[in-house]
């Protein structure tokens, strides 16, 4: 699967980003810097990697969420393919209107770093097909400004067209409903706070985050 | 054309948690402030800005509302002030 990984500045996961997808997505995967006006040829996924693009100066994900390849991002969304933004990404996507609703302060105002559990709620995503549904899995978050809002129609929405994908199980930062990660109406534009990217080798302590990586990959043979 | 000088107020709307406000207005209360209440911590912007007024202010209403605030969680306002020149 080609993987194009978003580069902003103060992106810190873009590593990790490339990494799982070389990994798990077959090595084809490469950085991709904010100003370019376009994703290389035949880019199938696009990851927005966490971090703090601007400083987290304005909002969070605000001013990366205006940059120049975003334009070519939200191109690519239109068309249907794939999207997945982790953290500072999932930022990015509220931001850009890609994803509805917004990240806020952190409920208790610490910035959080540690592994929790998720609910996976939806199997028949391109995102969380290798999963069975209701299995618990365990995946680090690090942000301090992960508090899920959107308004009570949204939610609703959003409850009712299964598109809360990931659901904390022990809400860490005071997200609405425990949401831990959404996708969009066609499903193919996913954005959570937690990180899978970082949770695919035993050595970082959970493999839990492969099945996201396997998923995609089997959603891309069945198109 | 004139020199503009614009302030934007922006402001989590009334019915989003402001863990921020919470945590002065919990610390005004310790300081022996217990009187205050209804804190909320927002962001104080200033612009300047160049042109005739309505241009200026067509612009600014499209910065304010879609750069500066995120309308999902964020009310803003603006004010807008003409510079004199050598004042």
């Amino acid at each position: 699967m080609k993987t194009a990984v978003i580069q902003f500045p103060g992106s810190n996961c873009d590593g990790d980003a490339l990494h799982a997808a070389q990994l798990l997505l077959d090595q084809d995967a490469q950085f991709v810097w904010h100003t370019e006006a376009g994703l290389p040829q035949g880019t199938e996924l696009v990851f927005l990697p966490g971090g703090f693009s601007y400083g987290d100066h304005l909002r969070s994900g605000a001013i990366a969420a205006r940059s120049p390849i975003m334009q070519a991002v939200k191109a690519h969304a239109e068309r249907g393919g794939f999207v997945l933004g982790v953290c500072n990404g999932f930022q990015v996507l509220t931001e850009s209107g890609l994803l509805p609703g917004a990240l806020s302060r952190n409920r208790d105002l610490h910035f959080l770093c540690r592994p929790v559990h998720l609910r996976v709620e939806n199997t028949s995503t391109a995102f969380t097909g290798a999963y069975t549904k209701g299995q618990v899995i365990e995946v680090p978050i690090a942000h301090g400004e992960g508090n899920y809002y959107a308004d009570p129609e949204t939610i609703a929405r959003l409850e009712g067209e299964g598109q809360v994908v990931f659901r904390y199980t022990d809400n860490p930062n005071g997200s609405l409903n425990d949401i831990a990660g959404i996708v969009s109406e066609r499903g193919n534009v996913l954005g959570m706070m937690p990180h899978p990217e970082r949770a695919v080798e035993a050595l970082l302590g959970s493999e839990d985050g492969r099945g996201l990586f396997d998923s995609l990959k089997g959603a891309l043979v069945s198109r | 054309m004139s020199t503009f000088k614009a302030k934007v107020f922006v402001t989590l709307k009334p019915s989003i948690l402001d863990p921020q406000g919470r945590t002065v207005e919990r610390a005004l209360s310790h300081l022996a402030h217990g009187n205050v209440s209804g804190v909320r911590v927002g962001k104080y912007i200033e612009l300047t800005l160049s042109g005739s007024r309505a241009e200026v202010e067509a612009q600014l209403k499209d910065i304010t509302e879609n750069v500066l605030s995120n309308p999902v969680m964020e009310d803003a306002r603006w004010e807008l002030s003409e510079e004199l020149v050598g004042a």
